[in-house]
């Protein structure tokens, strides 16, 4: 087959919300693209070579431009093909987008398991703090659909990739009711919307298969 | 001046991550009130109602608005000042890759880097192991340039702020030497250019207060 210079490229792994975010990016776009599923433990020579750095998924590959590190890929996705904006226009709102998705990956996400599956101080307390930061994105998703409005953007691919078809999975294999109706109407509501919608649902690990994995990976997290 | 078009910045004197922004607003020529945050004795209320979620400097306030994590406030400088000394490439495949870099540098080099000088003696070993790769990264990417963005200071520069100024001190007063001109002469070269440069030299904090500071926060724990 020849090789189309305009060929895209996706290295993901199936449990990855980091993964996930960048399909949803891609279909969004209508991009078509070539997945390639990688063993994130025995990682492949390929993975290996194009992301030396940081020997991670995901890693997008475009006009054989390598890119790894998931916002950088959307941003880069969202500048390349420009239907279906995913990011704001205005500087302001834009900062806003980026700024609530570092706190989701960098906060969010280890407060939110790692943090609740160790639970050093006791999980009460341990839920306490990450309801705490819950409450942040509560706000600032409330009146709205979605982060980005009427329709899905940056945060809403970041957030929802992470909180509710990967941190939630966890959540629940644990056996937390970490964000319940009543004290986190918004973000519910929120969550109805993602799954209405069917590019997510299109990208998102299915529910058993990604409750075992996030088991496996309390398990991990509690032996280190 | 109308006062929501006024630009004010609070920062702390010895950050690296507060410098950026006003590195970034000196090159652009963008005028602005400094409010100095002692973050370590007292949080003002005014910053505690700018950056409730970090609580933390620098933040950027701008037609009333307010923005924080250094990185995110230079993309929203970028994209707002938009004609003075661009930071980032225009081709969206390089601006991905400065981001990467920049990063890469925030993300994992700086803080293997501050461990390396003052971590605790068990991981000291491993840290120093991983400092050296990280620098090994950077030497290889910065290449024969003058500057991570070329011929002109750009992102990555403005990021790695700490590698070029505050290591070397840091290095001086912990007594660990990480980054020799024989080991790293690429990116010796590129410190000196940077610290050098006219712009940058005025904004950088003393380099004697910065000694006695580390030494006295950290002087506990340097390894005889």
């Amino acid at each position: 087959m020849a090789n189309n210079e305009e060929d895209v490229k996706l290295l993901g792994f199936w449990a990855s919300p980091f993964s996930g975010r960048v399909k949803m990016a891609l279909k969004l776009k209508g991009v078509s693209y070539e997945y390639l599923e990688q063993d994130i433990v025995n990682k492949s020579a390929l993975l290996l070579e194009l992301n030396p750095v940081f020997k991670k998924v995901p890693v997008l590959v475009h006009k054989g431009q390598i890119l790894a590190e998931s916002h950088l890929i959307l941003e880069y996705i969202d500048q390349t093909w420009k239907n279906n904006p995913i990011l704001p226009q205005d500087p302001y709102e834009k900062a806003m987008a980026r700024f609530w998705a570092k706190f989701v990956d960098e906060q969010v996400g280890p407060v939110c398991f790692k943090s609740v599956v160790k639970a050093d101080k006791g999980i009460e307390v341990a839920i306490e703090e990450a309801q705490e930061l819950i409450t942040f994105l509560e706000k600032e998703v409330a009146g709205k659909d979605f982060f980005g409005g009427k329709t899905i953007g940056f945060l809403d691919l970041v957030a929802g990739s992470m909180i509710p078809f990967c941190l939630a999975r966890g959540w629940e294999g644990m056996g937390i009711d970490m964000i319940p109706e009543e004290k986190f109407p918004e973000l519910n509501r929120w969550i109805r919307n993602l799954n209405d919608i069917e590019i997510v649902r299109e990208c998102i690990p299915q529910r058993e298969k990604q409750i075992e994995h996030m088991m496996k990976v309390a398990e991990r997290i509690k032996l280190a | 001046m109308n006062q929501e078009e006024q630009v004010q910045l609070f920062g702390l004197w010895g950050s690296p991550f507060s410098k950026r922004v006003e590195m970034v607003l000196k090159l652009k020529g963008i005028s602005y009130e400094y409010i100095e945050e002692d973050v370590y004795v007292k949080k003002s209320d005014l910053l505690l109602n700018y950056n409730p979620i970090h609580k933390k400097v620098p933040v950027l306030v701008h037609e009333g608005r307010s923005i924080a994590e250094s990185l995110v406030i230079v993309e929203y400088i970028e994209d707002t000042w938009k004609t003075s000394y661009p930071m980032l490439p225009h081709d969206p495949y390089e601006r991905s890759m400065a981001r990467f870099w920049a990063k890469y540098v925030d993300d994992k080099v700086m803080l293997t880097l501050w461990k390396a000088c003052w971590g605790p003696e068990s991981e000291r070993e491993k840290m120093v192991e991983e400092a050296y790769e990280g620098l090994k990264h950077l030497e290889e990417e910065l290449g024969d340039k003058q500057f991570f963005g070329g011929e002109t200071i750009g992102f990555v520069d403005i990021a790695a702020d700490f590698i070029a100024y505050w290591f070397g001190i840091a290095q001086e007063a912990s007594g660990v030497m990480i980054m020799t001109v024989e080991k790293f002469p690429k990116l010796q070269r590129w410190s000196q250019n940077f610290v050098g440069n006219s712009i940058i030299k005025e904004v950088l904090p003393p380099k004697q207060k910065l000694m006695a500071l580390f030494k006295a926060q950290f002087g506990n724990n340097a390894s005889n």
